[in-house]
């Protein structure tokens, strides 16, 4: 695709960029973070905050970098002592009216404030004496509170609600310092998307209920990672303290999910630091479940596959590709049925300023995954099917009362879990499985990108992935075809192991993976994500 | 100016003809008047003729920025392809600033007929006039000679036979004096908070609901009509200083004259005529000590200044001020110059529309420390500091408030200096500051 590109010189790096490409965009590429609070990539540009002023050759003002478009030839400086001064200009007169809340507050070591101003701010204040602006906290709504004398008006929130969640519902109210933001009468930022305005917010005027005081943010180990609430796979990181996961966060993915992930993903997080784990193999002995070593558990396993018959897998629509894989095989030597439980939500709820965006209905992150590994999806058939079976085994699933006692009609049941369950007492074997936090692993989403997510904390106990689970059963104990294949000693082999049985993912490695993921090749192109806040005019990214 | 003083003898009554003539508010009385010739005239022309015929005048823009009317006009696009707007900024906010309230209390005619040789020029079939909402005497006065023009077919849909649609929105501001910029004034009509709106994109090419869109003051439009009934040459003549002002202007006098009042002068009259002979010079006892020729956003003048002063953008300029609106506000030897900059400063403040960091702080802080100042309090660091902001408040916001906060400020300290430093070594008395 041929573009119209333009020649732009940038701290004295010279740059190729599309025609239309704002400065700032241009200057990412040159490696240069040109300041700024309102500018987003993902909002359109208002050009308010008056941080981004950069110095033009031949132009007789600053211009701000935000929503200016490079010219051809254009010779640009962001440091020079001009753009300096305006910068220090701009941050003192942020400061005046700002509170020294920064040991109350919860921005603190992720603020761009502090960040500006440690970076080129003033080392002291010249307003003196005079008292700073005052406006009430504010309580938005569901997990937003409005912390108004922090706000820094740079607009992002009003604008995130406007155009990305297309209700409107804040407002710039005030003039002059008095300005704050409001939220329109007897509304509530309750949008399904309207947590992204905590992490929109550069300052810690706009923060989370759910995250106040919990910890701080240097406190916090950073891991990549991907949404397990729907099929969309939103990027995100997880963060956590102390081994304990506090909080969810989107992660850039211009491809996936922009900037944004939804309330319902960004809150559900809880479940992951549950106490009432599985902490050890379980094996059936004399009528009671005792505890024993993971040698012992998998010679167990070994041969209640090796004994064959009909077997019928349930497995999770949040399994891993590696571990939904590796189970497939394990069981390839007996007349499976191999099925996925894929949870069907309320409803879709779209970002609807961001294409193919939304909190989709199945709310499962790895049902394309299943799919693309010969699962079927008719859980139902599967449950009554399980009843009389010879083997069922249970991949991280959670059954209700009626599932498990069809269930519990078959001759062998094998649960591979992370949670103790009541069902659990007749199974022949538990195994404790780590779950999406405490493994490296992949997911399929609904547009066949395959998504790294990272082990973000330690597993507990004696927990193990599936995959790993499933490894450890010799292939000569199951299925003489699968002698061949290598043992998968890591996450990074399992996956390759398992992508060379899917045409679609054949080849794959997690380094062609990177962070960001990878659409799996030979796919329909009409179902590739298109981002089309690129590239329209100064108000676009 | 008109009434209720008639025409000093070295004014030149043009747009003021009528001040005070409660007949020509009626479409009868206007015709009587000699009014509506220019639009017929126009209706019988084409577009580029009506805008060769006003750049050839030299008429400029009298609402502040002095842009060229017939240039301005011919940024709109030849073919109309989206609806082409006009809008008559009679949002009269400046302070020190009142004849366009003049033109539409008295000869609201005037203005309308303007509006519609405008529109005809550049294509437009409707106009908007904003007036500001404190105006609601003269709400009343143009809303009834809207509809009177539209009862005589001067406005509708068959303009005076000619085919041509004419239609006139009087839309209401709410006290906001940020609404009188152009691009916010457009946000305001859509409805929208009246923020003003990054340039590029300009006007001409997007404004009004994204299309073509042409603001003009109602003094700049009141000038139409008779630009095209006496013609181009006529109006360029109406010149005593620099040959690019041409035409008649409209100053505010307030402030400490004998007579306050509007007064229309040719460009380039001397301003000590304007000041000693028309407004009768200062009051009895007193010496004139500043002007502020044109509103409050320009830099104040000293006497020495305003001496050999010829009014017109580029007399005002070559003594360090600039022509603006017009509004001339006299302050003779009882004027505090520190409280007169702390009240335009604090008018800023409230003003300020809160986009841009520079301004929604800096005139908050700039107030501040001048109400210090005047409370005996200032530090001996402020006046640098005042003149740093200054600094970091001109050139680098959307629009141009934050500097027209700065601009008073950098003049006093520059000229009044002395003024200032009275109350910061305490050689003067504090000032109680009100509210």
């Amino acid at each position: 695709m041929t573009k119209d590109l333009v020649n732009v010189t940038i701290d004295g790096m010279t740059v190729a960029v599309p025609k239309g490409t704002p400065i700032i965009e241009a200057a990412k590429q040159a490696g240069i973070l040109v300041p700024h609070y309102c500018y987003h990539p993902s909002l359109p540009s208002p050009a308010v905050c008056r941080m981004c002023l950069v110095e033009v050759e031949k132009a007789p003002k600053l211009v701000p970098a935000c929503v200016t478009t490079v010219v051809e030839g254009q010779v640009v400086h962001t440091d020079s002592e001009q753009a300096r001064r305006a910068r220090t200009g701009v941050l003192e007169f942020l400061l005046i009216n700002h509170p020294l809340d920064c040991p109350i507050c919860d921005q603190a070591g992720e603020c761009e404030l502090q960040d500006y101003v440690f970076q080129e701010g003033r080392s002291g204040t010249r307003y003196s004496d005079y008292a700073k602006r005052y406006n009430p906290v504010e309580d938005f709504g569901p997990d937003v509170l409005y912390v108004a004398n922090r706000c820094i008006l740079c607009t992002r929130c009003v604008r995130f609600m406007e155009d990305v969640a297309g209700t409107p519902v804040l407002n710039v109210s005030e003039r002059g310092d008095r300005a704050y933001i409001g939220i329109d009468e007897d509304q509530l930022l309750d949008h399904p998307w309207a947590g992204n305005v905590v992490d929109l917010c550069p300052v810690g005027s706009l923060i989370s209920k759910d995250f106040l005081h919990k910890a701080r943010a240097w406190d916090l180990d950073k891991t990549a990672s991907v949404c397990t609430g729907c099929s969309q796979g939103c990027n995100i990181t997880v963060d956590t303290r102390d081994n304990t996961v506090v909080r969810l966060r989107p992660r850039p993915n211009l491809e996936v999910n922009r900037h944004f992930m939804c309330d319902t993903g960004r809150m559900h997080y809880r479940w992951m630091n549950r106490g009432d784990r599985i902490e050890a193999p379980l094996v059936q002995d004399s009528g009671r479940l005792v505890a024993t070593d993971w040698d012992r558990a998998l010679d167990r396993l070994a041969g209640l596959v090796e004994k064959g018959g009909d077997a019928v897998l349930l497995a999770s629509g949040a399994a891993s590709l590696e571990s939904l894989g590796m189970m497939h095989r394990l069981l390839a030597g007996t007349r499976l049925t191999a099925v996925v439980q894929l949870p069907i939500g309320e409803s879709e709820e779209p970002l609807q300023g961001i294409p193919n965006l939304a909190l989709r209905q199945e709310r499962a992150p790895n049902g394309e995954g299943a799919r693309l590994l010969g699962y079927g999806t008719d859980w139902r058939a599967a449950v009554k099917t399980a009843s009389s079976a010879d083997l069922v085994v249970l991949l991280d699933v959670t059954l209700t009362d009626a599932e498990a006692a069809l269930v519990s009609g078959a001759a062998a049941v094998v649960v591979l879990g992370t949670v103790q369950a009541q069902e659990l007492a007749s199974a022949a074997l538990v195994l404790p499985l780590t779950n999406v936090v405490e493994e490296n692993g992949t997911f399929v989403n609904r547009d066949q990108r395959v998504q790294r997510y990272k082990q973000a904390r330690t597993a507990p106990g004696m927990s193990r992935p599936a995959w790993w689970v499933a490894a450890g059963v010799a292939p000569t104990k199951v299925a003489p075809t699968l002698a061949l294949a290598p043992t998968p000693a890591t996450a990074a082999q399992a996956f390759e192991l398992v992508c060379s049985t899917i045409p679609s993912l054949a080849g794959l490695t997690y380094a062609d993976l990177g962070l960001l993921g990878r659409i799996a090749s030979g796919m329909a192109p009409g179902l590739a994500p298109t981002h089309a806040l690129a590239q329209s005019g100064p108000g676009g990214s | 100016m008109g009434y209720p003083h008639p025409s000093h003898a070295k004014e030149q009554p043009v747009l003021s003809k009528h001040f005070g003539d409660a007949g020509s508010r009626t479409v009868e009385g206007w015709v009587k008047r000699g009014g509506y010739e220019g639009l017929k005239q126009a209706l019988g022309m084409t577009r580029d003729q009506v805008i060769e015929m006003v750049k050839a005048s030299g008429l400029r823009g009298r609402g502040g920025a002095g842009f060229p009317t017939g240039l301005k006009w011919s940024f709109m696009p030849k073919e109309v392809t989206k609806p082409h707007y006009l809008v008559c900024n009679a949002d009269e906010s400046e302070p020190g600033t009142f004849k366009d309230r003049e033109i539409i209390r008295w000869t609201p005619h005037q203005l309308i007929e303007g509006c519609a040789i405008a529109a005809h020029a550049i294509g437009a079939e409707r106009i908007y006039v904003y007036i500001r909402g404190e105006f609601t005497f003269e709400y009343k006065i143009l809303t009834a000679a809207v509809e009177d023009a539209y009862k005589n077919d001067v406005l509708g849909g068959n303009v005076f036979g000619s085919g041509r649609r004419i239609d006139v929105v009087v839309h209401r501001g709410a006290g906001a004096y940020i609404c009188g910029e152009e691009t916010a004034m457009m946000n305001s009509i859509e409805g929208k908070r009246g923020n003003p709106r990054i340039k590029p994109p300009f006007p001409a090419q997007a404004g009004l609901w994204a299309s073509p869109t042409t603001i003009n003051n109602v003094e700049t439009l009141a000038a139409v009509p008779h630009i095209l009934v006496r013609g181009a040459e006529w109006y360029k003549g109406l010149c005593l200083g620099s040959p690019k002002s041409t035409g008649t202007k409209l100053f505010s006098v307030c402030g400490h004259v004998q007579r306050p009042g509007n007064y229309e002068v040719v460009m380039g009259t001397p301003m000590r005529d304007l000041i000693y002979e028309m407004c009768g010079g200062m009051r009895p006892g007193r010496a004139l000590k500043a002007v502020i020729p044109g509103g409050s956003s320009v830099p104040i003048m000293t006497v020495a200044e305003v001496e050999d002063c010829a009014m017109d953008y580029e007399g005002i300029v070559a003594k360090g001020s600039m022509l603006g609106s017009g509004g001339m506000i006299v302050m003779d030897d009882s004027t505090d110059i520190v409280y007169q900059v702390m009240r335009l400063a604090r008018f800023y403040a409230h003003e300020s529309c809160a986009q841009c960091t520079q301004c929604r702080e800096g005139t908050a802080w700039t107030t501040k420390i001048l109400e210090r100042i005047l409370a005996g309090t200032g530090k001996a660091e402020d006046l640098a500091l005042l003149l740093d902001l200054a600094d970091n408040m001109t050139g680098k916001t959307i629009c141009v408030l934050s500097d027209s906060c700065a601009a008073p400020v950098v003049s006093a300290i520059k000229k009044f200096r002395g003024e200032f430093d009275a109350y910061l070594n305490r050689t003067k008395r504090p000032v109680m500051v009100a509210v």
